[in-house]
Order: structure tokens, then sequence, then C-alpha cells
């Protein structure tokens, strides 16, 4: 065989085994946020959190692959009343101490559609919280942006995922508190994250 | 002494309302800080950050209402000043 007719054929194997890529999501610009809402009838509760790291292996030319995840430190959780925020971390409700991450672990991908660079698909993994593990299934967003970490980072090349889901919980399935202070404290609590990670080159 | 403590349970009432009007009328809990959002134009991802403003919440006016109540009731522990009689 000619090394004319190989060349092509090795581009051809490169392009079809292309080995998925690992995403980084400590932001450096600490953009990365996730946001929770819980309405309950006598007191609305917004807060964010930024304390978020963790890695997906995605690859552009296979998403439905997609495995990883994401850690949000609880101690980066906040809203704007200062006691709030005092009980939110105490041992009376989440216990940063005890239990200092909340993670999701991607496992699979159900319903997988892809138009251009965005991705949407049904991400089934184990969402833990509180020390405890549930299985959750959520619809998540992904945005390759090929070559875009240049224009986030200077002087680095890469590609960046812009990661987006939202979603709801139930704090009593997390053993939060179970049956008390709903009218204070919603019992469902929604979620929404919107995150970036890079893969630099 | 019970005028002047009468005048400051209003005053007090009418500061913390008007000041609870002006900063929004906030009908959640105080606040020390609020979200401020900011647009990161590569990934248009809505950055969070928290800027340190004091918002007056229910439990301000809350407050308010108690110290006033209490000066109102402190007022009553003083006489009002009898205007000596002159006679003719």
């Amino acid at each position: 065989m000619k090394l004319t007719h190989i060349i092509p054929l090795l581009s051809l194997a490169t392009a079809v085994y292309a080995a998925p890529q690992t995403f980084d999501f400590k932001d450096p610009k600490g953009v990365n946020n996730a946001v929770f809402k819980l309405d309950a009838p006598l007191e609305s509760i917004n807060g964010s959190a930024n304390g978020i790291s963790g890695t997906v292996s995605f690859d552009p030319e296979n998403p439905a692959a997609t495995t990883g995840k994401i850690v949000v430190s609880v101690e980066s959780l906040t809203v704007p009343n200062p006691m709030q925020n005092g009980h939110m971390h105490s041992d009376k409700w989440l216990d940063a101490a005890k239990y200092p991450e909340i993670t999701f672990e991607a496992k699979s991908l159900a319903n997988v559609k892809t138009e251009g660079d965005v991705t949407t698909a049904d991400v089934s993994g184990t969402f833990t919280l509180h020390g405890v593990t549930k299985d959750v299934t959520v619809p998540v967003k992904f945005t390759y942006l090929k070559d875009k970490l240049g224009a986030r980072v200077p002087k680095m090349n890469g590609d960046l995922l812009v990661i987006r889901t939202n979603f709801t919980i139930n704090r009593e399935d997390f053993d939060i508190n179970k049956g008390q202070y709903e009218d204070k404290v919603s019992p469902t609590i929604d979620l929404s994250l919107s995150i970036a990670g890079a893969s630099p080159k | 002494m019970k005028r002047i403590l009468q005048l400051l349970a209003v005053l007090v009432l009418l500061a913390a309302g008007a000041t609870w009007l002006v900063t929004g009328a906030n009908r959640g809990w105080t606040k020390t800080s609020v979200m401020v959002k900011t647009l990161d134009p590569v990934t248009g991802i809505d950055g969070i950050s928290y800027e340190k403003k004091f918002l007056p919440g229910v439990d301000f006016l809350g407050a308010a209402f108690l110290g006033a109540g209490a000066l109102g009731v402190a007022s009553l522990f003083f006489r009002r000043k009898n205007k000596p009689q002159t006679t003719n």
C-alpha cells in the first residue's frame, strides 16, 4: 500500500476513534455557578454557589458517551441574609462540616440530539446531597465551543464545553428536616446549573 | 419628657418606614448583600457575585415597631407638666 493511501486511512481512523476530551470545570474566572430557589408560602429563598469543580469526558463526535462528575462545595452556597447563611451551613440543615460536597455523577445519556455545536440529552446519574445518594435523570444542554478557550483565558489554546441544566429536587428525599418548617423552607428546591469547562491543547 | 418620647416614637416609625420604602419595600428578611449578574461574553453564562448593600426587610420594620412601642410605653411613666395657674 502506498503512503498516499495510508495517510487518508490514518486520518479517517483518527476521526472515527477520536478520544473524548476531558473538560475541567474548575473555573479560574469564577463565573461557573449553581442557583437555587425555594418558594415557601411564608418565605422565598434565593441563593447561589460558585465553588464548582469536577471533570467531564465529552466527545463532540459521540456526545452520547459523555460521563463525568460535577462537585459543588457546600461552603460556597450563599444567600443574601447572613443569619440564613449561617443556618444553611449549620448541622441543622446542610451540615457543611460533615457533608462538604454536593455531587452529580453522570453515568448515561438518553434522547441525545445534536444540532451544530449544541447537544441536548437526558442525563442519568447519581445526585448526592447531605450524605444521601439518589438516582436522578435531568435534562442537560451541552454547548461545545471549539478553540474558544483562548478568548476566555489569554495565552491558552483549547476548547470549551458549556453545560446548562435546570431541575428540581425535594430536600426531604435527602433527609433534610423531613416534614419540618415547610411553610418557611420549601421542600422542593429548584436548581439551575450554568458551568463552563476547559480542555486545553 | 413625655412629649419628647412620643415624638421619638413617631420619628422612629417614620424613619424606618421611609427607609424600607426607599430601599424597595423588601417583604423578605433583611439582606446585607445583593446578587449581581455579569454576563460572560464567551460562554454566555451569567456570573454571579454579591455586592454589599443593606436592604431592610420585614424584621427591620418589626424591630422599628417594637422600638417605637417601647418609647410610647415609656412615655406613659411621665406626667404631663401642668402649667401653674395664675390668679388675678
